[in-house]
């Protein structure tokens, strides 16, 4: 049953004034990022805060439209705006013009937009009506996959436009998935597989080798809680190594270490299988499966580094984990940026009085490292305002998900919570030194057409999904 | 209907506590933690180029050749300036005030905040005082840079220069930044990498008052400069000097090389220039001037000048003609006073004994004995027609090094010229030349271009008896560097080697013969070795011949081959040759017997009204 409201009167104004006063932050911030004693007029449209002005008008009268658009609309076009939007992803693979090593800008007359963005708003609305449809269970292998299409497909589209960091967003929707009861497993399984991709980068293989096959003695034990089993594995797969140790010596073969432990380890799998069968101990076959699994894994995370990814991605990845220095290259970004933000101290230099963001010691400061200018003039007061509105914003809108009564509604709340929460937790924390530097813009402050319009369409839906939640009565 | 409501809790948490972390992490950034933080008085961090000290040049013997003197560069950053005492500020620097005011307009061109060079080179003098001051001048500092020294004045060809680098260098090689110097010529520039070293940078914190307050972040982010690699020249600094002072006076250039190794041992260009006339600020002004000398001191005509090689070719058409099997040891042709190779054509020749076997006609130089060997390769019935007998005539005149660059380590070496086929197919017509249209080639003129690099190469390829190693400069590069393996291959000749002593002995005998047999080079004879050697007269449409002159010794074992040239000096055994004589004396016993030849070449007199202009044949 539905009954007709005012929407006017159901807009979640406060939300609306958080949205306004971030973009407000955002543009003095850009102003003060560019400033220059030559060009002060804030009108002055050369410069990007003249610019950003015309992007944020544009902003809003966008935010407008998207509000007198019938709130039907977003869930039955759901899936037509998603293959659009991929199918411009393609378009722009092609035609697209390539900025800073990137191709994933349509240029039209002077304005050159980053499809990219949009695509966030297409895979939400994706996500939200297929899981709200009727008969559509999460746990179950089909929409495993068919999730894993509807994430993954944009996210490889545009990391083949070389956006790494536009890519990586996609990820974030696992949070929408877990709210809408996704399994643990399924979660804890994918939290394994990050930290064995750390370590398969940060150890070298004979040692994870080693330590995986401790894990699974452990684990075993836990299971089983019999020693004498244990040990006997053990002994076995030493037995083994040291057979192969010494043919390898004897007749020269010339094996390295870890491939030693390679063959032992899949000789003894056999005898413990055999084993297993013939008196009947529990959990051997699924262990050994989940061995053989991430020493695989490991290795073609390994060998995907080395040959899937560019340098300047290696670099990055290597820098964060502590593996390389490079303070003049990518590091100097960084470092640079935590100085800025560092010497703002705790009330800061002043609006226009920071030194180390405007003689572009800090590089893109009005895109990416936006948070260096709030760090350098607005001090720690300024940043812990900037989070704890943020954090604000975020925990709100988790409410406003929350009490939607359309299930539509509230996963596509929760896919705009994911993704304004990602691109917060990474613009920040690269500019800090907590994560590796991936070029997403931080919500409503960097720099860009683009991304505003993509935040704010994303945002205004949702609003006015909510403004209508009180339509359908249940 | 929703059983993971729940769930809200736990993501709320999540947020929540990524924004705790973050908001420790900023607190401990922006107020705990002093590392990161600058004064609040606009401190800025300061990057100054560590500039590493070029690598010095030695000769073989260890003699230092090129060294380096500190000097100071005044930098500046404009943002940083305030108004101060310009009347004071002239005075320490010696400047006017319109320098002053030019400077700072031309840095705020370039940049408001990175800093750019306001005043090169200012002595150390300057700079005790100027230190002292500075804090009355925000915005200036001083960075420490080094300027070439040298400890003689010989060489200067050779080693080169250092200059500024122009934009183009600058748009081309990310390492240089402007105000940076680049070798320019000679060793300098060749062996540009492994000289310069590596930059480095210091980043400093600076005050308002212009002062280094320290290290930034104890020098966490320096990167220390790599000193230049030295450099161990081939050259005998002792031989290069008596050369150089050989040739005052004189236009002209030596080329002396250690056989067994290809190794320069001198490189002397005439007339040359004192090396230290090219560094610091006057270079500019003293490279405008030499520029413009009439002379062209610039110019190293050991590499770049090119002339026919002369009578010294006949060395190359004996062996040319043993190898083709159209002359012997033993062959014998008669010569009264010249070649008539075609009706009422006649190849002049002096008055010498005859007729001359290959010994002799090489001890005397007989022109009428090149001629008919000329005309026996070119005729020789193994080849079909004259294209093909001169083709593998034109291939061994280029296995000696003739008509291409050395490839030596040397920038700008000449190829000079050796004519193809091609060439008297285009002037003749195809297969329409005869052997009489090419005859000047037999006693080395015509069409043929050498440098005196070439012709001492050549001379080492007789030296070692067929064969040569690319004649090169750099003996070693000390540190991490190889010198490139190209300097230690064999190139050989297309000449059998068994043939080489037949003509060495007339060598031996153009020197060393008896008084009145002929000897055309007996001027060169250094008491107590075996020289060998050969003149040649470059003819020179434009004055005087040019005197030149080819020599190795001793004998066995050939310790040094050299190629000498002046410029109108006549024929070769005039001056050329006792000047070898010298060479190889001074070389081999270290002393000179008969000081009275020193006199001779020191005091010749040669003419060189007139040939001012287009001295250079080409």
């Amino acid at each position: 049953m539905y009954r007709k409201i005012n929407i006017w009167t159901n807009i979640d104004w406060l939300t609306v004034a958080i949205y306004l006063l971030l973009v407000f932050m955002g543009w003095i911030n850009i102003y003060a990022a560019v400033y220059n004693e030559e060009h002060h007029s804030i009108f002055d449209f050369s410069m990007r805060y003249g610019k950003q002005l015309v992007w944020i008008s544009a902003a809003i009268v966008i935010a407008f439209i998207v509000f007198i658009i019938d709130i039907n609309f977003y869930s039955y076009f759901a899936y037509f705006i998603y293959f659009a939007m991929l199918f411009i992803l393609v378009a722009v693979l092609i035609f697209g013009k390539e900025v800073h090593g990137a191709k994933s800008w349509f240029e039209i007359g002077a304005i050159r937009i980053q499809p990219a963005e949009f695509t966030k708003i297409a895979t939400a609305l994706a996500i939200a009506r297929y899981l709200s449809s009727f008969n559509v269970q999460i746990n179950t292998l089909k929409s495993y996959v068919r999730l894993a299409a509807i994430i993954l497909v944009p996210s490889i589209l545009i990391f083949l436009q070389n956006d790494t960091g536009s890519a990586l967003v996609y990820f974030v929707f696992i949070l929408v998935l877990y709210r809408e009861g996704i399994s643990e497993s399924i979660l804890i399984l994918g939290l394994f597989l990050v930290i064995l991709s750390v370590l398969a980068l940060v150890l070298s293989k004979l040692i994870i080798i080693l330590l995986s096959i401790a894990v699974i003695y452990i684990i075993f034990l836990i299971l089983s809680r019999n020693v004498k089993h244990t040990a006997l594995g053990f002994l076995i797969l030493v037995f083994n190594t040291a057979v192969i140790w010494l043919l390898n010596e004897l007749l020269n073969l010339n094996l390295s270490q870890y491939f030693i432990l390679l063959i032992s380890l899949g000789i003894s799998s056999i005898v413990y299988l055999i084993l297993a069968f013939r008196y009947k101990i529990r959990n051997i076959a699924l262990l050994i499966i989940f061995l053989l699994g991430s020493i695989i894994y490991t290795f073609s995370v390994d060998y995907g580094f080395h040959n899937f990814l560019d340098q300047y991605q290696r670099n990055r990845i290597n820098v964060t984990l502590g593996l390389a220095s490079d303070p003049h290259g990518i590091e100097y970004n960084v470092n640079q940026s935590k100085i800025a933000i560092g010497s703002g101290g705790l009330t800061g230099k002043g609006f226009l009085n920071g030194t180390q963001t405007k003689f572009d010691f800090v590089p893109e400061q009005s895109t990416d490292f936006i948070f260096c200018t709030i760090g350098e003039e607005w001090g720690f007061v300024g940043t812990f305002l900037v989070i704890a509105l943020f954090i604000f914003f975020l925990y709100r809108l988790i409410g406003m998900a929350e009490r939607q009564r359309s299930s539509f509604s509230r996963i596509y709340g929760y896919g705009v919570v994911s993704v304004l929460f990602f691109h917060f937790l990474i613009n920040i924390g690269m500019t800090i030194g907590l994560v590796p530097v991936i070029g997403i813009p931080l919500p409503f402050f960097s720099y860009g057409g683009s991304s505003l319009w993509a935040f704010t369409i994303m945002l205004f839906i949702f609003l006015r999904l909510d403004a209508s939640r009180l339509e359908l009565l249940r | 209907m929703d059983s993971f409501a729940n769930r809200r809790h736990i993501i709320r948490f999540f947020i929540i506590l990524i924004g705790l972390i973050f908001v420790i992490r900023l607190f401990i950034l922006q107020v705990v933690d002093t590392t990161y933080k600058l004064d609040a008085s606009n401190n800025v961090l300061r990057y100054v180029t560590q500039f590493p000290a070029r690598g010095l040049i030695y000769d073989r013997n260890g003699e230092l050749m090129v060294y380096n003197e500190a000097a100071y560069d005044l930098m500046i950053v404009p943002r940083q300036l305030k108004a101060f005492d310009t009347t004071e500020f002239c005075q320490i620097l010696d400047i006017d005030k319109e320098y002053v005011n030019e400077g700072i307009n031309r840095a705020w061109d370039y940049s408001s905040y990175n800093a750019s060079i306001f005043l090169k080179q200012v002595s150390a003098r300057t700079y005790a005082k100027l230190q002292e001051k500075l804090y009355k001048f925000p915005g200036f500092f001083v960075q420490a840079r080094t300027l070439r020294k040298y400890s003689s004045q010989n060489g200067a060809h050779l080693l080169g220069y250092v200059g500024e680098v122009n934009e183009k260098i600058i748009e081309n090689e990310a390492y240089y930044k402007l105000g940076d110097y680049i070798g320019i010529s000679g060793i300098e520039q060749t062996y540009e990498k492994q000289l310069r070293g590596k930059k480095g940078v210091n980043v400093y914190l600076v005050d308002v008052h212009n002062q280094i307050k320290g290290s930034y972040a104890n020098g966490r982010l320096d990167k220390k400069a790599e000193v230049g690699a030295n450099i161990i020249s081939t050259i005998d600094l002792n031989l290069q000097a008596y050369g150089e002072k050989l040739m005052k006076n004189k236009i002209g250039s030596i080329v002396a090389i250690e056989p067994n190794t290809g190794e320069i041992l001198a490189l002397v260009s005439t007339p040359g220039y004192d090396p230290e006339l090219l560094v610091g600020r006057q270079r500019t002004k003293n490279y405008v001037s030499l520029m413009s000398d009439t002379l062209k001191p610039l110019f190293n005509r050991a590499l770049m000048a090119q002339y026919p090689p002369g009578s010294t070719f006949k060395i190359v058409n004996a062996l040319i003609g043993l190898q083709e099997g159209v002359v012997k040891p033993y062959t014998k042709h008669e010569c009264y006073g010249g070649f008539n190779y075609a009706r009422g054509r006649t190849m002049g020749c002096h008055v010498h004994k005859s007729p001359t076997n290959l010994i002799e006609s090489i001890q005397v130089s007989c022109n009428t004995y090149y001629g008919n060997v000329y005309k026996d390769i070119l005729t020789n019935s193994a080849y079909p027609g004259i294209r093909e007998a001169f083709d593998s005539w034109i291939s061994k005149v280029e296995s000696f090094g003739f008509g291409d660059i050395l490839n030596s380590d040397f920038p700008n070496e000449l190829r000079g010229i050796t004519p193809s086929k091609e060439y008297y197919d285009r002037i003749y017509g195809e297969g329409r030349w005869r052997w009489q249209q090419l005859i000047s080639m037999a006693i080395g003129q015509g069409e043929l271009g050498t440098t005196p690099l070439q012709m001492a190469n050549m001379t080492a390829a007789i030296a070692n008896r067929g064969y040569y190693y690319t004649p090169h400069i750099v003996k070693e590069i000390e540190g991490d560097f190889e010198l490139d393996p190209r300097f230690r291959e064999k190139h050989y000749t297309e000449i059998d080697s068994n043939y080489f002593n037949i003509v060495i002995e007339g060598m031996d005998l153009a020197v060393n013969g008896e008084a009145g047999s002929g000897s055309t080079a007996r001027l060169a004879q250094v008491p107590g070795v075996t020289v060998c050697g050969k003149t040649g007269t470059a003819e020179n449409p434009h004055g005087e011949d040019h005197s030149i002159f080819i020599a190795f010794a001793p004998k066995d074992n050939p310790k040094i081959a050299i190629a000498v040239y002046i410029e109108n000096g006549g024929f070769g055994g005039t001056w050329a040759a006792p000047t070898t004589k010298l060479m190889i004396e001074k070389y081999l016993n270290d002393s000179i017997a008969v000081p009275w030849w020193e006199e001779y070449i020191l005091n010749a007199k040669i003419n060189y009204n007139n040939v001012q202009e287009n001295q250079h044949m080409d």
